[in-house]
């Protein structure tokens, strides 16, 4: 047995860096299925509506540890293939953030009034380019704060990912804290980075709020 | 052969008859000013002209094109004909210039290099040049209500609508808005107007038709329309808004 020491600390810090790769990874494939699926969900096609719903839903009322656990332990047994923790952790918050996303950009989208659409249309425009030049940007101002809000959500839901022994910031934890036998002090140091990590996030969604209060 | 023909159109909302068999011709050039109590079908009417809504049954012609939601070139055809509505709808998120280019360019009409001088022109045409680089937020109801014309006029439209363009301004910013469409009147716009400013009906428009429960109840210049109307509903109406 030891004690607790700065190379611990430097451990934990150093594991931090896994929390932010899946951040990441689930920002850069997430933030695009979410897109897709805000835009289907305001689309004019009743059937990319209906799967658009469905699949937010469906993801939304899923434990995210269940979706860790269904693609970590249940791909094996329905697919019959071995998946890296990587690949299921990956894909578990790729699907939580694009419904997520998803969900925050289609009250974007439906808080931007008809008329718009509408003004754009009758200047000629399509209705893509009324989205891409029109809707979409005044969506995104709308959406821009609870965006970052659900930001803060994903940094600290990373740490589930531990559950099926992904080495990121929590996991880390659980690893210094069995060899030190400190968890109290352990947990409080990971909760603390968490909170560093967090807080400018938190800050930045709050002045996003008060810049962009939805005038203009 | 008429700019706009209207035959015999109809189309419900639900249950209801909104427009119960109108025909109408508007020659180019003419200033047409639609009245009448709502729920008579005046905007719906406007809205259908430029394939916003769809008619249940008849006809529309612009130009000789019959009008649908599912014409082929349907964005052509809205480029020609330019619609002003009730709540301006400017683009909150742009600033005056570019709420005026963003169509023109899009859709080819203008260069880059031509923007800023067509925001210039056709915003001198509305009084406004000095609030090209304005956010649509700092204007008040009258100039966001001239922008939106601006807007339009940045199309080139062969025909403007414009459904109570004036009904959600404060008393006294209604006379600027008024100005600038007479100005329009005068250099020989094609004009559709669904309007409650009687002044403006009787001294800038060719023709009245005013219209009731869904059809055209009478029509005619607006010397003889006011002065003399024929029907009860008219009369009623007439002496309602005075």
């Amino acid at each position: 047995m030891r004690s607790f020491t700065f190379i611990d600390f430097v451990s934990l810090l150093s594991a931090l860096r896994w929390t932010v790769v899946l951040v990441v990874l689930a920002l850069g494939f997430g933030a695009p299925l979410g897109l897709g699926l805000a835009t289907g969900r305001i689309s004019r096609l009743a059937p990319l509506r209906w799967i658009s719903a469905a699949a937010i839903q469906v993801i939304q009322g899923v434990p995210l540890l269940g979706l860790l656990f269904f693609f970590y332990f249940g791909m094996p047994v329905f697919l019959g293939i071995q998946v890296p923790a990587l690949v299921a952790v990956t894909v578990a918050y790729t699907l939580y953030t694009a419904a997520f996303l998803g969900d925050i950009w289609r009250g974007g989208l439906e808080a931007v009034k008809q008329a718009q659409w509408e003004a754009g249309a009758c200047l000629g425009l399509s209705r893509w380019q009324q989205f891409r030049h029109i809707v979409g940007p005044q969506a995104l101002r709308l959406s821009l704060p609870p965006t970052v809000g659900f930001l803060v959500q994903l940094v600290k839901g990373t740490s589930l990912a531990s559950i099926i022994g992904f080495v990121e910031l929590a996991r880390a934890g659980q690893v210094v804290s069995a060899a030190t036998f400190q968890p109290l002090l352990t947990y409080a140091v990971v909760a603390a980075i968490y909170f560093a990590t967090c807080l400018p996030l938190t800050l930045w969604s709050r002045s996003l709020e008060a810049r962009l209060d939805g005038s203009r | 052969m008429a700019l706009v023909e209207i035959r015999d159109v109809h189309k419900k909302f639900g249950r209801t008859d909104v427009l119960n068999g109108v025909s109408l011709d508007v020659e180019e050039g003419e200033i047409v000013t639609i009245i009448g109590r709502s729920g008579s079908g005046k905007s719906t009417l406007l809205r259908c002209i430029n394939a916003l809504e769809t008619v249940d049954a008849g006809e529309i012609h612009v130009e000789g094109q019959r009008v649908h939601a599912r014409m082929p070139d349907l964005r052509q055809f809205r480029q020609r004909v330019g619609i002003v509505f009730q709540a301006f709808n400017l683009f909150s998120h742009l600033k005056v210039e570019r709420n005026i280019t963003l169509a023109p360019l899009l859709t080819g009409r203008i260069g880059k290099s031509e923007a800023r001088p067509l925001a210039l022109d056709v915003l001198a045409r509305v009084g406004l040049a000095d609030k090209i680089d304005a956010w649509p937020e700092q204007l008040s109801g009258g100039q966001q209500q001239r922008v939106a014309i601006a807007r339009c006029l940045a199309m080139a439209p062969h025909l403007m609508l414009f459904d109570e363009v004036t009904s959600a301004l404060d008393p006294e910013l209604v006379g600027e808005v008024l100005k600038v469409m007479e100005a329009m009147a005068r250099q020989g716009m094609t004009m559709i107007l669904v309007t409650h400013e009687m002044g403006f009906a009787r001294n800038v428009a060719d023709r009245i038709v005013f219209m009731h429960r869904g059809r055209v109840w009478e029509e005619g210049p607006p010397s003889k329309l006011f002065v003399r109307p024929e029907t009860p509903e008219l009369a009623s109406f007439i002496a309602s808004v005075k």
